[in-house]
């Protein structure tokens, strides 16, 4: 049977009898793209054991799992599970009462925000967070910050070295700028555009910063169908084109089906699963704890 | 009609960049310059240009400077005057001790200072957040103050902290004629407003509004907290230790170190709100303002035939001063500058109302 | 959580704490170790500034309630204090003390009630910065607008207090040790007050909805408690608290202009304190009081001695310098709420 979950592909609906491809279908990209995921099989994140606490309350309570390089990880769990908080943990905004995060291979004991850009990680935030007093093009040419080396004297004369690197990067942001479609709305505040843009916006400065680690908070929340595989098409294409890896956090169950390799699932604090996503799909404590049991005993069988 | 930009296409990144990509702006802020070097020094008088024009630009100076520090970078701060004086005593230390050294060399190194004690009394900020940092600024000012009237070093062993300087000597030119310091400080300001919008334009200047206006979103895209927040202040102390030493040296020729007081700091505070918060045109505005509103005081009752007694004026000043504040808090929060903007785009879209 | 702290979790929390009353501590030790005052002048210095710091205490209250209750930080504090003992001063030259101090308390509801609508409902959705600036605007209007109605000189506020200090234990210390009495009426004026505010918190109506209104203003909106109205309360509360404040310090220096700077000495208090604090604000103006009494005369004898730094005007600055120092461990403040960012 077709599961439900697949609604969001609109109007290309498939026929009950086959199972759905994978995305290399829906995309028409070949299976290349498919197979340098499952061959790459170098790790680039490691969570060991990591807990985190506010107060009373466990966020996070002893979770493990990896990232491999050019995959695309999904989180996904109920509310409160602790998503955004693992998410924090990994770019640095919070640090792990115990366990460990490994990056590249190597474990920093505190991170700070601006070193895990720096060491190439990015992520886009759940509720936004741009800065609503610059337009769409200066919110993402921020995201170059950390490639713009010019000093200050060099920046207040801009003769030179300062004017030739503002184009260039100009030029970075521009190409970014066409990628997500959002030319007609370089010079407008942040703050006057439509939900959707801005989520194309901070997925932008994001991508601004050339990241190995994308890290997207539910980018899709609150789209409708259209402005969902448009993200969507951003996402793949952004991991297809430049080997970016992925995690995201995402709620839409079909999203997470189609687009990613691996599924992590949260639920209070907790890791209750980590595999494919036809496995995580299949689980018993998955779909108890996040589908609820009545529909845990319609789909008990694993499709085809 | 006459406003616009039918016709200006850009076709290089550099051309859309720059800083005044329409032409009829390029050609006002050529009359303006153009005004400004030749015509006021003709037409106007030594009084005028001594007690309102020079202080102006002056003032402009330091409220930029404190623009982008508050206004730009979002961080409070109620100790800009502290850092004028040390500019202005480190300039008048050089002056004493090294009077050889050209008065413009003497201006970069006393910035140069004020900017390294702003550093100092800006690390706070790397800590403590919003309101608290008024605390830490309002420290550096008293402290500043008490320095200046105690430390002999600062005031080359004058007890009371009281100094008086010679006319500056610039590469023979003395500058003693109120036209000779409108032109000197003229054309400091042209360069140091031009400083001042390229570095707003460019990297730091983003990571200062990203600071400003997210400072945890900053920190996750890169921007280093200490670097964003020190920068800011520097370049701020830099300008008003500049300033600071034109105030005492072309303005007031002998000062003591209650010329810059705290009032002076809530002034300059003052300047930046009404003018406009990160805005470049706004610190001009505030200033002028600040400079304008005391002579209209002055001059109004007597036009409408009152009698207001001198106290009197400075309390209705304060009385103003303070109710425009909030006036331009409720109704435009972003002051002067803002209806500056609109004004301008209705100039675009004239005649037509909208 | 609260049953099972253990004394080095505590430690560790609130280590900022320990060091500062540690670094207090040798401070107002050394005088009397190095010999440099006797213990006699060491008590009388310290009861000075425990009484300077009970007046500071005093002003502080004022920004703490209105912090609480409505997120804003007061800049007018002090010239509140200053309108208030210049209205006093100058009523009650015409009219009985009674009379003039009620007519000046009816004065600072009438001017809150004028902040409430013509300040704080236009700003109210915005920036705690602009809140603050606002404030730095009616402290300008009401320093200008009360000496221009009042005028600039110096009044004075008679108490009927004694103005004779005590000597106290003039057998056991050479000399004895000096205590102002009106310093003393203070302390149990600030005292009594703070028992009046902590009691109309706690018990009343009124006060529950301030706490409320303080925690959460949407919230509270929404069960139904008007906003407004609780701003005009707590800044007549306030208000209140200037007069009183205006009263104490008035009848010690009189009416002047200059009561609005020293009452600006009242914000590192608050600071320190923790801004939602007023036990914190009476802790810390205790603290700043004696820190500043004895940085001034033991400090500036160190100095003199050994940087040839004569002439004091230390006081001026120790304040806030202690304020920052102290911020740099604990951004919070002594009892203040930590400000956990949440993305």
């Amino acid at each position: 049977m077709r599961a439900p979950l697949h609604r969001w592909r609109g109007q290309h609906e498939r026929d009950g009898i086959r199972p759905p491809p994978p995305r290399s279908g829906a995309h028409g990209r070949g299976a290349q793209a498919v197979t340098r995921a499952r061959h790459d099989a170098g790790v680039l994140l490691h969570v060991e054991r990591a807990s985190l606490a506010f107060g009373g309350v466990k966020a996070l309570s002893d979770i493990s799992f990896d990232v491999r390089k050019h995959e695309i990880r999904a989180i996904i769990g109920p509310n409160g599970a602790g998503k955004s908080s693992l998410l924090n943990l990994i770019n640095g905004v919070y640090t792990p009462a115990s366990g460990a995060i490994h990056y590249r291979g190597q474990v920093r004991a505190r991170m700070h925000p601006h070193e895990a850009a720096r060491l190439g990680i990015a992520r886009t935030f759940q509720s936004l967070a741009l800065f609503k007093g610059m337009s769409v093009l200066d919110n993402i040419m921020t995201g170059r910050t950390l490639k713009m080396r010019t000093g200050l004297l060099a920046q207040a004369l801009r003769v030179g070295p300062a004017a030739r690197e503002e184009i260039a990067h100009r030029k970075v942001v521009e190409r970014i700028i066409d990628f997500l479609e959002i030319q007609a709305y370089r010079r407008k505040p942040v703050g006057t555009l439509p939900y959707g843009l801005q989520k194309r916006v901070d997925l932008g400065r994001a991508l601004a910063l050339e990241p190995e680690l994308l890290l997207l908070d539910e980018p899709m929340a609150g789209m409708n169908l259209e402005e969902k595989q448009d993200m969507c098409r951003f996402i793949l294409d952004v991991n297809e084109e430049f080997g970016t890896t992925i995690v995201l956090i995402e709620h839409d169950m079909g999203v997470v089906m189609d687009i990613s390799d691996r599924v992590v699932v949260l639920d209070y604090g907790r890791k209750i699963g980590d595999g494919t996503p036809e496995e995580v799909r299949a689980s018993a404590d998955v779909i108890n704890a996040y589908l609820g049991l009545a529909h845990g005993a319609a789909h008990a069988a694993p499709v085809s | 009609m006459l406003y616009r930009e039918n016709g200006q296409f850009k076709t290089s990144y550099d051309a859309d960049q720059q800083l005044l990509p329409i032409a009829q702006d390029r050609w006002f802020v050529i009359a303006l310059a153009a005004a400004s070097f030749v015509l006021v020094p003709l037409a106007a008088g030594d009084y005028a240009l001594r007690a309102l024009i020079i202080p102006f630009l002056i003032l402009t100076i330091a409220a930029i400077g404190l623009n982008i520090l508050v206004g730009y970078c979002g961080q409070i701060s109620l100790g800009s005057a502290g850092f004028m004086g040390v500019g202005a005593y480190v300039a008048y230390n050089l002056t004493v001790r090294v009077p050889q050294l050209n008065f413009l060399v003497t201006l970069v190194l006393s910035g140069g200072a004020a900017a390294f004690v702003g550093m100092v009394f800006g690390l706070p900020s790397l800590r403590i957040k919003g309101l608290y940092l008024a605390v830490a600024t309002l420290a550096a000012q008293f402290f500043l103050d008490w320095a200046f009237v105690r430390v002999p070093w600062f005031t080359a062993d004058s007890t009371s902290g009281s100094v008086s300087t010679n006319p500056i000597v610039l590469l023979g030119w003395s500058i003693e004629r109120p036209v000779d310091k409108y032109l000197l400080v003229l054309g400091l300001l042209c360069v140091l407003t031009l400083a001042a919008k390229n570095l707003t334009r460019s990297h730091i200047g983003r990571a200062w509004m990203a600071t400003r206006d997210m400072d945890v979103a900053a920190e996750v895209i890169g921007v280093r907290p200490v670097v964003a927040k020190l920068s800011a202040f520097a370049v701020s102390s830099f300008y008003a230790g500049v300033a600071g030493a034109l105030w005492g040296f072309v303005h007031l020729g002998s000062w003591e170190p209650a010329a810059f007081e705290v009032s002076m700091s809530l002034n300059l505070l003052f300047m930046i709100i009404i003018g406009g918060l990160g805005s470049m045109v706004g610190s001009y505005f505030g200033a002028a303002f600040f400079v304008i509103l005391p002579l209209l005081l002055n001059r109004v009752p007597e036009m409408i035939g009152i009698d207001v007694s001198t106290a009197m004026k400075s309390h209705m000043e304060a009385m103003i001063f303070g109710g425009l504040i909030v006036f331009f808090l409720a109704v435009e929060p972003h002051g002067l500058a803002r209806l500056w903007a609109i004004g301008k785009e209705k100039l675009r879209i004239w005649p037509f109302p909208h | 959580m609260s049953t099972h702290t253990s004394p080095i979790r505590w430690l560790r929390r609130a280590w900022p704490v320990v060091v500062l009353a540690t670094l207090l501590a040798l401070g107002l030790a050394a005088p009397l170790v190095s010999g440099a005052a006797s213990l006699g002048f060491f008590l009388e210095v310290l009861i000075g500034g425990l009484m300077a710091g009970v007046l500071y205490a005093l002003v502080a209250l004022g920004f703490v309630l209105i912090y609480k209750a409505s997120g804003v930080f007061n800049f007018a504090q002090g010239a509140m204090v200053l309108f208030a003992a210049l209205a006093t001063a100058r009523l009650s030259e015409h009219m009985p003390l009674a009379l003039a101090v009620a007519l000046a308390l009816a004065l600072m509801i009438g001017f809150a009630w004028l902040v409430e609508r013509l300040v704080l409902r236009p700003l109210v959705n915005q920036s705690a910065v602009s809140l603050l600036m606002a404030t730095l605007g009616i402290s300008f209007f009401l320093e200008g607008f009360g000496q221009a109605i009042w005028g600039n000189d110096i009044y004075s506020i008679d108490l009927g207090l004694p103005k004779e200090p005590m000597i106290l234990g003039a057998k056991l210390f050479e000399g004895g040790i000096l205590v102002s009495r009106d310093d003393l009426v203070a302390a149990s004026v600030v005292g009594a007050l703070v028992l009046v505010l902590g009691l109309f918190f706690q018990k009343t109506a009124t006060g529950r909805a301030l706490r409320a209104v303080a925690d959460d203003h949407l919230a509270a909106q929404s069960i139904g408690i008007p906003l407004n109205r609780i701003w005009v309360i707590v800044w007549s509360v306030a208000g209140f608290v200037a007069l009183v404040a205006g009263l104490v310090w008035g009848s010690k220096l009189g009416a002047q202009f200059s009561l609005s700077q020293v009452a600006l000495k009242a914000l590192p208090v608050a600071i320190l304190g923790g801004l939602t604090s007023i036990p914190g604000a009476i802790l810390g103006g205790l603290i700043i009081g004696v820190g500043e009494k004895f940085a001034e005369v033991f400090l500036g004898q160190a100095l003199a001695h050994w940087f040839h730094l004569e002439g004091g005007g230390i006081e001026n600055w120790f304040a806030y310098v202690l304020v920052l120092a102290f911020l740099l461990v604990r951004p919070e403040g002594l009892f203040g709420e930590r400000h956990i960012d949440r993305v």
